[in-house]
Order: C-alpha cells, then structure tokens, then sequence
C-alpha cells in the first residue's frame, strides 16, 4: 500500500476496493432495483425539491409491492397481529373472539408468550403444524410433515438457503442450476453469488410463455459440456410472465426431473394469483403425487411460499416457508445446521404466515368479512390484470401475453431501427434506453426485460400493474397508460420533435 | 439422488457448535415435562444466550402500542391509548410506502429510520457527525457483520482471508465466518486483567496467521461478549492503530453499549474514539459498527432488525452492500420501526438496568465463593462468563465420554438441574473451561439459577456426579 501525503494526511490505501473484494459479489445485480429505480427516486426527490416536470408523480411500476401500491390490508389478519403485539388489547371488545383465539394460540407457543423471543431456527412448531395441514387440505388429502416445512424470512430466504446447500463441484463438475429466461432476478443473483452456473431455459413466448420439455432438454443437454446440471427451479404462476403452467406441462417437468436427477425447486408464491379463464394452479407436489409412487418416492423437490403475494400482499413481514420432499436425511441435517446460523425468521412474519394457512372459518365470527375482502382484493387484480392485456394489445408495437396469473405483464417492444441505434449510442441496451426515455418523460418506473432475461433482439418491460393509477378508470385519454402508449406511439412514428 | 457428498463443502464445513446439541436436548426435556414425566425441576430456564422475552422480561409498553397502532391503525380512533404512542405511530406510518407496514421498504432500509438512526449516533456521539447514507439496517447485526465479511471473502488456501477473532468470542460467531468461508485468526483476551485486549496479542495473532491465510479484518465486541469487558479508551486507540498499521478492516459489535452493568466504566463507542484521534485516523481507518434490536433494552430478538454504520468504505464497495441487502428484498417493517423506537425512546433511561446490575453483582460474588469457579467482574453486556476449575476426575470421565469437559459439565446441569448453560469459546485450549450464563433475566429467576447452579457445582465437586 503506498502512503501519500494529501494535507498532510498520510492515504493508506483502502482495504476494500472493488478490485479486492469477493469476485462473486462483483457479479451480482438485481434489475427490479437496479440504475433504473435509483433514478425514480432521484426524480421524485426533484420534484420535491420543486423541479418541474411533465408529471406530478413518478409511478412506480417495478416491485410488485400491493400496499405500496394501494392495496388494503385483510382486517383479520392485522387484528391478530396487534393482540400479538400488545397482548393487553385482548381486553377490548373491538377485536372479535377468533383473532382473540388466535393470538393466544400463537402466543402460547412463543418464548416467554411475547413476539418478541427467538424461535427455534427451523420455525414455531405449531405453526409449521398448521403449514403441513394447509398443505394437506390444498392439496387434496397428501400427507405433509411438519418435520419437513422450513419457515424462512420471506420465500427468497429459503430459496437461497436451498440453493446454497446444492452448489458444489469445480470446474466441469460444478453444479448447474437451471431458470427460465425471462426469470425473477433473485436467481441470477444468488447463483452469480455463489458460483453456480446458470442454465438458462426459454419460455415460449409464442405459446403464452409455456414451458417446453424439448427446449429444457436442448439446455440441459447443451450444460452438460461445461458444468453438473442439478437443479431445475421453475415458477408457477411465473415472474415477470404471468403465465399459469397446465397440468400436462407440470407432468412433464417432472418426469423430465425425474430422468434427469434433478433437484427441482418450484417457486409457488403467486398460487392465489390466477385470473385467466381456463387456467388453475395446480401445485408440484399434489401432482408429484398424483404421478404414482414411481415419481413420489424419488423425486426430490422443494416447494416454496410467502406472505408477500396472493390476496394479503404483506411484503413488509417477510414471512415464508418451504416443504422439501424425498430429501436424503443427511442432507437434510446439513439443511437443518444450515438455517440456525441464521438463529431464526422473524416472528411477526411466522405469525402472518399462521394466519394465511389457518384463516377464519365458516362458523367463525370474522369470516364474513375476511372472505369480502379477499374476493374483493383477488377480483380487482383480476380486472386490472385483463384491462392490462386489453390496453397494451391495443398499441401497434406492443405484443402483451395474457395475463394468467401473477401480478406482472412482460409486453414484448418493437423498437424502431432509430431508438435501438440512439440507445447504442447512449451505451444503453435498447430496452433500458426505452424505460429511461419512459421515466424522464412520463414519469413511469418499469424495468427493461433485459434485467430479467429475454432472447436474443426481442425487446421486453416488466410492468406491475398493481397500481390504481397506472389503469384508465373510465376515459383512456385520462390514464397515465394512455401516456404509456402515446409515448409509445410517438417513439415508433418519431413524431417526437426532439428525436 | 442428492447425498451428502453433493451437499457445498461451504455448508459441510459449518462447525456443529455443542451448543446446539444442547439445545435440542433442553426442548427434549421440556416435552417430557409436558408429557408428565418426573424430573427434579419444574422447569428447563435458558440462560445460555440473550433471549429476556423467553426468560420472563416483560416487553416494553410503549413499544408494543406503537407497534400495534402501525400493525391496525383503526386503534388510533380508541381511547384507551396514550396520545403519544398514536401520534408516534402517525408518524412512523407516514415513512412507511403506501402507509402500511405491509410494503417492502429500500433495502438499505426506511430513510426516516435510517436519519433517526443517524441523530441517535451524533447525540451519543457528542456530536461526532453520523450520516443516514452510512446507516444500512438488516435483519439483525448478524446479518450485517455476514455481509461485511462476505465482502471481503477471497482467495483460498494461503490467500483465504481471515477475520482476527477474540477468544471467547460470541458463540455464533465461529460459524458464521464458516459459512462466509473465512479463516477464524484467534487472538486471546487475557482473562487474568478482566478479558482485556493485548495488543502483543493481537501482533502475534496477525504475524502468525501470515502465511496461512491472509488477515483482512479484525473483529471485537465492545461490550465484550460473552465476557462483559468493556474497552478504556486507551485500549480502543491501540487497536485503532494496529488496525490501521496492518490494514484491517475494523468490525466493531457494539450491541450491548446499553448494558452497562455498575459505574465503573463508561461505554464511549468505537467511532467517536476514531474521530477524535484526528484526521490521519479518522478520515482512513475502514470502520463498521454493529448495534441490534436484539441486545438492549426492548429486546425484541423476534422482531430480527439491527443496523450498521460504515464508515471510510470505499464508495464503489459501499454499492455491493445494498446490493446484498437487496437479497433479503427488506428487513422487516415492525423490526425497523422498532428500532427507530430504541433509538428515540420516549424517556431516557430504564429502571430495568439497575436490576440487572444486581443480578450480575450478585452472580459474581456467589459464583467466586464457589470452589472450583472463579468469576471476573462484567462491566457491561448481558452475560458472566465464569471460569471452571473441575477435578480431575471429571475431565478424565468427559476424556473418556469423548466431550469437552465444560460441554459434559452444561450437559449435566441441564438434565441434574433443568438449567441450560452456555458452553464456552475458548479456541481450544485444553486447560481453561468456562460457561456462559445471562443474566438479562427476572431477578427471582436470577436467584432460582444461582440456587440451582451453587447445589449442582457443589456436589459435582464432592466428587457426587450422578452416573449416567
């Protein structure tokens, strides 16, 4: 380290530089909060500060966050959460018997009676009890053991952790852990952080971004060559796609797993979110199952879960969990030491996790409500999800996929010949030039399908179209998409004076 | 099918710490209990790590209130609360996205914690300035620490980094650098002047481990954990210099700064000694300083929110630490206003620490009245950490039962007892024992640990262990 005075401060150098730090680090990047984000809110702190601009508010359409978004929290759910918290509310005649009932049976089982102790690392026992019942009952009477529910600080928390535990091997035998393309950037992240190879399969966009076994198998076939493929991960219902797998494709994966010694990880956060006519959730497990012993005995699976999605959108509490199935027991020991590093998810979000797998019953006082504002919340994302697919095919240039399930739109762009050079220009790929020319001039945050994955020369944005304000309530030339597709328009014709 | 052999030789290679059998045995024994089983306790008590809540501490009120206004604002309209804790929950709704604890904050954490943070630190600081830009709040201090060293994780063999490490050090310690795949350096406290640091120490720590690894950062709990030594400030420059003589990172876990136990040392935190060494110091030495929601006062451990103040860091790095933070998505919103809450209490002080330093003073002077167990006096932290002197015949029973003596000793107080120790850290050293015993707990529980801990050591001195 060479020492140079500077004011009469000697300049060691710096311990940590980017060129000395952890190299897998260096490689990690998340699009949903990437460049794109951070100027979002470079922009809104602008307009705090009284920069004028074309808009009055930046939209941000990036993160599928439903409260931020306007999304009402379930009565229910935050009832118990508060006698959790202040036990001594169970005293006031405000909060009915069942959230009572409830809050004293999720006490019972914490440290000291307080939300506030450790839990075990693994998770509360009951209330992994209650996952496995959940689990049982959704999937029409498959047993479920508690022993293997893993609850975790959101979904990412296990899938990380699973896929931690997986990678292993050097040079050509290192693991390979194959994702769709596109794909939710936690799984790019986490394989670039620990230094798996990813193994990139393709959604067909052309059929309603499906799965195709053929194209898993050019992409597996094609890993063999210079890593161990071992995993496969898949989400259904998918992000950023939205697209709702059939039954006949969910058999296929599997007996694809199966063939392939595969670990498969499948990603279920969105179960709730199904809107298309048509198209049901059908979950990896009940159909591993349904398959006949043949597959249910062998084949090893993680499931995964949160509170984060579905009808409660409770991002904030990060509560999740994860079945894993046919998994060897010295693995799962390892697993087990694994999580307690961690010491334990936090217990608010254990708690929720509780409630959503053990909600109110027909007989029970709050029911009526809470199944209102379920319907009511499932239903608006329902609408909002068709008018998305309605307005955006309406535009010449964007190609919208239905929106099955979920709560994103992935429209495939064409990008006049001008933009992409103009895009080249700015060293930008073209569909980040796009998204940034959107967020300068309308006030829009999305994040350009290059951070999610898409083929190659095809131009993609992820929108989250939870937004109240992003969706026309009656007249289209009022809405800020009607801006989304003038902005478009204008951008395929360049009728834009400044182009 | 996956076996063992494919299981990341990172994880495999996570020491199984003996605690955590422990533990596993201390819940068999509860539910044996619960079943109606015959034991000569009613009860396992836990005193091997910080947990008040589990040990019967009532949770802050106010705290609660605040937490259950935000979790269902409907209760601003009830009566029955104070007005503060509803203007306060206004507030802390209004930093929240869409208002509700539900959204996901940045992953850095909520601004308007994040700034509160900073004021705590510049008023306890004297002014020494803090900036929210600094601050990254995560899921406990653990977290943050796991970040900071996988940043500097690199290399393998000889270039693998090391982290210096105290001996004791906290017990979660060795496996987390474990799983982050660094080398642990030992460096021994010296127990002899109450666990202080000695700077001999940490240059043959730091030579030695040349060569074998390459040292990039040093650790160091001030309060000390487990053994409740707190720094002078003379100690603090000397291993400011040393760090920055070496070029170490500096990683200081500062999570029991309220837990002062009596009046004989003041907590000053590592920063402000930093900055007040001037400018060769302060305007150089890579420092990161760690604080929880877990260890103070509130000790809400469920709720899993700490945060970290980074100072000096390479900007273009200081990037990667949001980066990584951006894998947990965000810390947990009812954590995060926690925090904001133990920064910025609504009256200074709690009643609370007067009893635990009669429970540590008390503990002292009972636990060195003992023969065979020597205790020093904590300054601060939640924990005693007291020297077992065992006969002989009891290591050669735990030699033969292939345990470590301290580990058969835990294990033995915890079936003859029902109470659950800390097993200590000692890196190895065959000849010293020692266990670790909280005593963040009620005061009658205090004395029920004493009463069993005195019938239990005594009789295994009389040479009485029952046998197995």
């Amino acid at each position: 380290m060479s020492q140079q005075a500077v004011n009469g401060v000697p300049c060691r150098g710096k311990v940590l530089t980017v060129d000395n730090m952890n190299p897998n680090v260096k490689r990690v990047e998340y699009a949903v909060r990437g460049p794109i984000v951070q100027r979002a809110v470079q922009i809104e702190k602008e307009l705090r500060e009284g920069v004028k601009k074309p808009f009055t508010e930046v939209i941000k359409a990036n993160i599928g966050d439903a409260h931020a978004m306007g999304q009402k929290p379930i009565t229910f759910l935050r009832q118990v959460l508060a006698l959790c918290s202040y036990p001594e509310l169970m005293e006031d005649n405000k909060f009915p018997e069942d959230a009572k009932k409830r809050a004293q049976r999720i006490l019972g089982a914490c440290g000291g009676h307080s939300i506030g102790a450790y839990s075990a690392s693994q998770g509360i026992e009951c209330i992994r009890q209650d996952v496995a019942r959940y689990i049982e009952k959704r999937d029409g009477g498959i047993p479920s053991n508690p022993d293997n529910i893993y609850l975790s600080t959101g979904a990412s928390d296990a899938i990380v952790t699973m896929l931690k535990l997986l990678v292993c091997g050097e040079g050509r035998d290192r693991t390979g852990v194959m994702i769709s393309i596109p794909q939710y950037p936690l799984y790019s992240a986490a394989l670039a952080d620990l230094g798996a190879v990813q193994i990139s399969y393709y959604l067909d966009e052309e059929k309603c971004w499906s799965l195709d076994v053929a194209e898993l198998r050019r992409a597996l076939n094609a890993a063999r060559q210079h890593c161990n493929p071992r995993v496969l991960c898949i989400i259904n219902p998918g992000n950023p796609t939205g697209q709702v797998q059939s039954r006949q494709c969910i058999e296929d994966v599997i007996r694809f797993a199966k063939e392939e010694h595969l670990f498969l990880m499948a990603d279920e956060v969105y179960q709730d979110n199904v809107y298309a006519e048509g198209c049901k959730f059908h979950s990896f497990k009940k159909v591993l199952f349904e398959m006949g012993p043949e597959y249910s005995s062998t084949v090893e699976m993680a499931s995964f879960h949160s509170t984060s999605k579905c009808y409660m959108g409770e991002c904030g509490f990060r509560g999740g969990y994860m079945e894993v199935i046919n998994m060897d027991p010295e693995v799962k020991t390892q697993l087990t030491k694994l999580v307690s590093v961690r010491l334990c998810p936090p217990v608010p979000g254990q708690a929720l996790l509780d409630l959503v797998v053990n909600p109110p019953q027909p007989d029970e006082p709050s029911y009526a409500t809470f199944m209102k504002e379920r319907t009511a919340v499932l239903s608006a994302l329902a609408e909002k999800a068709r008018l998305t697919e309605q307005i955006f095919n309406a535009v010449p240039g964007i190609t919208c996929n239905p929106v099955q399930g979920a709560m994103y739109t992935f429209p495939r762009i064409t990008l006049p010949q001008k933009a992409i050079d103009k895009a080249k220009e700015e060293g930008k790929v073209p569909d980040m030039y796009y998204c940034m020319r959107l967020l300068e001039e309308e006030g829009i945050c999305l994040v350009p399908g290059s951070g999610f994955g898409q083929r190659e020369g095809t131009f993609h944005f992820r929108l989250v179209w939870l937004p109240a304000s992003l969706l026309p309530p009656v007249h289209i030339q009022t809405s800020k998409s009607f801006n989304l597709m003038r902005f478009y328009v204008t951008t395929l014709y360049c009728l834009n004076p400044d182009d | 099918m996956t076996s063992l052999q494919h299981v990341n030789p990172r994880v495999r290679g996570i020491r199984v710490s003996p605690q955590n059998v422990l533990q596993s045995l201390a819940e068999h024994i509860t539910q044996e209990i619960t079943q109606g089983a015959h034991k000569p306790f009613k009860e396992v008590i836990d005193v091997s790590s910080g947990d008040p809540h589990r040990a019967g501490m009532k949770p802050v009120s106010f705290v609660r209130q605040v937490l259950a206004v935000c979790l269902y604002p409907e209760l601003l309209k009830d009566q029955s609360l104070p007005l503060d804790v509803k203007l306060r929950a206004q507030r802390l709704l209004e930093a929240c996205d869409g208002g509700s604890v539900g959204s996901y904050s940045d992953s850095s954490g909520l601004l308007h914690v994040r700034q509160s943070i900073a004021e705590f630190i510049t008023k306890r600081d004297a002014g020494v300035p803090s900036y929210a830009k600094n601050v990254f709040i995560s899921s406990g201090s653990q977290k943050a620490l796991m970040i900071i060293v996988r940043l500097l994780a690199s290399g393998e063999g000889e270039t693998q980094t090391g982290v210096l490490t105290p001996m004791p050090s906290p017990h979660t310690l060795p496996t987390l650098l474990d799983e982050a795949e660094v080398a642990l350096v030992p460096y021994q406290l010296v127990e002899e002047r109450g666990w202080a640091v000695h700077l001999e120490e940490l240059h043959r720590a730091v030579t030695t481990a040349r060569g074998h690894c390459q040292p990039r950062a040093i650790y160091i709990s001030n309060p000390g954990n487990p053994t409740g030594h707190v720094q002078t400030r003379e100690s603090m420059e000397e291993v400011i210099r040393f760090a920055a003589a070496e070029g170490l990172l500096l990683f200081v876990d500062e999570v029991y700064q309220d837990s002062m136990i009596g009046l004989d040392r003041e907590f000053i935190s590592y920063k402000r000694v930093l900055f007040e060494m001037g400018k060769e110091y302060a305007e150089t030495v890579e420092l990161v300083s760690s604080h929880s929601l877990s260890c103070t006062s509130i000790a809400e451990c469920g709720q899993r929110a700490g945060y970290m103040e980074i100072v000096n860091m390479d900007p273009e790095v200081m990037h990667f630490v949001d980066t990584m933070l951006c894998t947990d998505v965000s810390t947990p919103i009812t954590g995060q206003l926690a925090l904001d809450l133990m920064v910025n209490p609504p009256k200074p002080g709690d009643p609370s620490y007067d009893t635990y330093t009669q429970n540590a003073q008390r503990a002292v002077e009972l636990l060195n009245d003992l023969p065979g167990m020597s205790c020093q006096l904590a300054m601060g932290g939640i924990y005693l950490y007291p020297c077992l002197h065992l006969p002989s015949e009891f290591r050669q029973l735990a030699k033969m039962l292939e345990v470590e003596a301290h580990v058969l000793y835990c294990q033995k107080f915890l079936e003859e007892e029902g109470v659950l120790g800390g097993v200590g850290h000692d890196g190895g050293t065959a000849s010293s024992h020692h266990v670790r015993l909280c005593v963040h707990v009620p005061p009658d529980t205090m004395e029920e640990v004493l009463t069993r801990l005195r019938s239990f050591h005594l009789r295994l001195m009389d040479g009485h262990c029952n046998s197995d």
